[in-house]
């Protein structure tokens, strides 16, 4: 279930609440995010649409703890993470989320399998324990034959995969991907695509996506536009407005 | 030790950099050890000088002698154990190049005054009983290849000039490494019998040696006075004193030698800090991929503090390995103008101090930049 109304009761997976955002920007405030509320479910795919500038990607940082919000709180599998120091929130990030960039953002000088495995480093896991995981990570978004590759031996569409591979490495309870077709041709965003839907049916994950393409926003459960600060969702949204916005 | 996989990727990253950076931190640290070595040679006299140990000089200047007669009055003056007196020669062997310090001594008492520096007794025995013997420091008979029995003239310019011929009969080996074996003794009674006659009786300088350390300024200054007011007027002064104001009229050494080593230190610091912000700097996207993955502040603070450790210890290792080459063969080119150049064992490990402060320093302020990146602004830059 997703809910944008700020009466989805406490059961949710993330819960966001009259959730503002304001930048300051050449002495004028800029109000990102206004009074947005948000309910998510285990197991929803989401996707964020809306113009650039909107607030796509401050909504994103905010839920994986990456920014802190101006008002408001944000709840994800019970702990509020609106108020916590900024060594806890280090630490909750590498428990709960999972993140999937548009521009993948692998280590260069780490092959796929180095890359895949950084997560792990942070936890107690023997040596032999974070290989099968990675080993598990890298067969699930079908790359057990490019391990030793660094990524300028892959393709971008093989570069996404890994960065997936990384951010499901651990098990987070969900993640957050922005634009990740962003950078990718039609059939390798397709795939890419093909992956998410199926971490979400076979794995269970909870994902949510920013992006400017209808095409892909269509393969989520739900799509949110984003617009003057807060959540409408699109099958909501007055006629004549594009669901992908005008970027 | 996980982490050291990503530590040597992010180093091995720009490789010609890196052997650039450990190429000058090489070269800056020999130059930092090799001025600390010079230095050290410099004050070698004040270290190895005796604390028990008192000189007495002419209060006009070291050139001025003083009488033999002295000797015995500064015997009697209670708290004096020990009476030894010395003149400088300054000779040459051969050619001017050959320059090392010959001193006359006085047999009966020299090496009650300088125990530390030893003579094997049947060496000693030979050289008392011979009117023409010579000691050599070790250093020195290495230098010319002599070997006890052989026949060394001595040119110089004072006494008469000429050229003074001595028969090695011993080799003396100080006790400790930084002990001068580089000088060159003979015996007052073949001195005195030499000398033109204005000279004779005259001694350049007492080394005396005191019962107890503390007593030393009242003895110091109960020999000053009892010769104040009379045509040899003396100055007397500890050991360690006597060696500063001798290495004083070089000049501010210490002070030039400092400067130098302050600078090569900034400049390495500044090459490695600015090789360690460069790299930061390109990888800052990197850094705040490995913030948001969860690796804290300080762990981000760890890895950019590890690579400039691992720089600098590389780079140090290599220094301190060009200076055990290259300092022996330096000192030797120097002829023995200085005491003795010798890189000893506390002088390495404080070029390894030296190399992890400079890693530890250049990698603060790129690191502190690492901690304090924002993600959310930090993963926008490529």
């Amino acid at each position: 279930m997703v809910n944008v109304a700020g009466n989805g009761g406490t059961g949710g997976l993330i819960q966001v609440r009259d959730l503002d955002k304001t930048y300051r920007r050449g002495g004028e405030d800029i109000h990102v995010l206004q009074g947005l509320n948000l309910d998510v479910s285990p197991g929803e795919f989401v996707a964020f649409m809306g113009p650039s500038g909107s607030g796509k990607t401050t909504l994103l940082n905010l839920l994986g703890g990456l920014d802190v919000p101006t008002r408001g709180s944000i709840t994800v599998a019970g702990d509020e993470i609106t108020h916590m120091s900024s060594g806890k929130l280090t630490e909750w990030r590498a428990r709960h989320v999972g993140f999937i960039f548009q521009m993948y953002n692998l280590i260069p000088v780490l092959t796929a399998f180095q890359n895949v495995e950084l997560p792990l480093l942070l936890t107690k896991l023997s040596k032999a324990e974070r290989r099968q995981h990675v080993e598990t990570a890298l067969s699930i978004v079908g790359l057990s034959d490019r391990m030793d590759h660094f990524p300028r031996q892959l393709s971008g569409g093989q570069e996404q995969r890994v960065t997936i591979a990384r951010a499901i490495v651990s098990d987070p309870t969900f993640l957050l991907c922005d634009e990740p077709t962003g950078d990718l041709d039609r059939k390798s965003a397709d795939e890419v695509m093909a992956l998410l839907e199926q971490l979400v049916a076979s794995h269970h994950k909870t994902v949510l996506m920013v992006t400017h393409d209808p095409l892909v926003a269509a393969r989520a459960h739900t799509t949110l536009h984003l617009d003057k600060g807060v959540l409408v969702e699109a099958s909501k949204l007055p006629h004549g407005i594009p669901a992908g916005g005008v970027a | 030790m996980k982490f050291a996989r990503i530590i040597w990727a992010n180093l091995l990253r720009k490789k010609v950099r890196l052997l650039l950076t450990i190429g000058s931190f090489a070269v800056a640290l020999f130059l930092f050890v090799f001025l600390a070595v010079v230095r050290d040679a410099f004050n070698r006299g004040a270290d190895v000088a005796g604390a028990d140990r008192l000189v007495v000089i002419n209060r006009t200047s070291i050139i001025n002698t003083i009488p033999l007669s002295y000797r015995d009055k500064i015997l009697r003056i209670r708290g004096v154990k020990n009476v030894t007196h010395n003149n400088w020669f300054g000779g040459t062997y051969i050619e001017e190049k050959n320059f090392f310090p010959q001193f006359v001594i006085d047999p009966d008492s020299q090496r009650e005054v300088f125990p530390e520096l030893i003579v094997p007794d049947d060496q000693w025995k030979a050289f008392v009983n011979d009117r023409q013997g010579a000691i050599a420091g070790a250093q020195t008979a290495e230098r010319f290849h002599w070997k006890i029995g052989d026949r060394i003239p001595i040119k110089t310019t004072l006494y008469g000039g000429g050229a003074w011929e001595f028969n090695l009969d011993g080799i003396y080996h100080g006790k400790r490494p930084q002990d001068d074996e580089t000088q060159f003794w003979f015996q007052w009674d073949y001195f005195e019998e030499k000398v033109p006659q204005a000279v004779k009786g005259q001694i350049g300088w007492y080394v005396l040696r005191v019962d107890n350390p503390d007593d030393s300024p009242r003895i110091a200054k109960a020999i000053d006075d009892e010769f104040a007011n009379s045509p040899y007027e003396t100055k007397t002064q500890t050991e360690s004193a006597f060696a500063a104001s001798w290495v004083k009229q070089f000049g501010n050494i210490q002070t030039l030698i400092v400067s130098i080593g302050t600078v090569v230190f900034f400049t390495l610091l500044l090459v490695t800090g600015n090789t360690m912000a460069i790299s930061v700097r390109e990888r800052t996207s990197e850094l705040a991929v490995f913030k948001a993955i969860g690796y804290s502040d300080r762990a981000i603070l760890f890895f950019v503090l590890a690579e400039s450790l691992t720089i600098a210890l590389i780079g140090g290792t290599l220094g301190m390995l060009l200076a055990m080459a290259a300092i022996p063969g330096l000192a030797k080119a120097l002829n023995g103008l200085l005491p003795s150049i010798v890189l000893a064992p506390p002088m390495l490990l404080f070029g390894l101090v030296v190399a992890v402060f400079t890693g530890i320093l250049s990698g603060i302020l790129p690191g502190w930049g690492a901690m304090r990146l924002r993600i959310v602004n930090a993963l926008r830059r490529v």
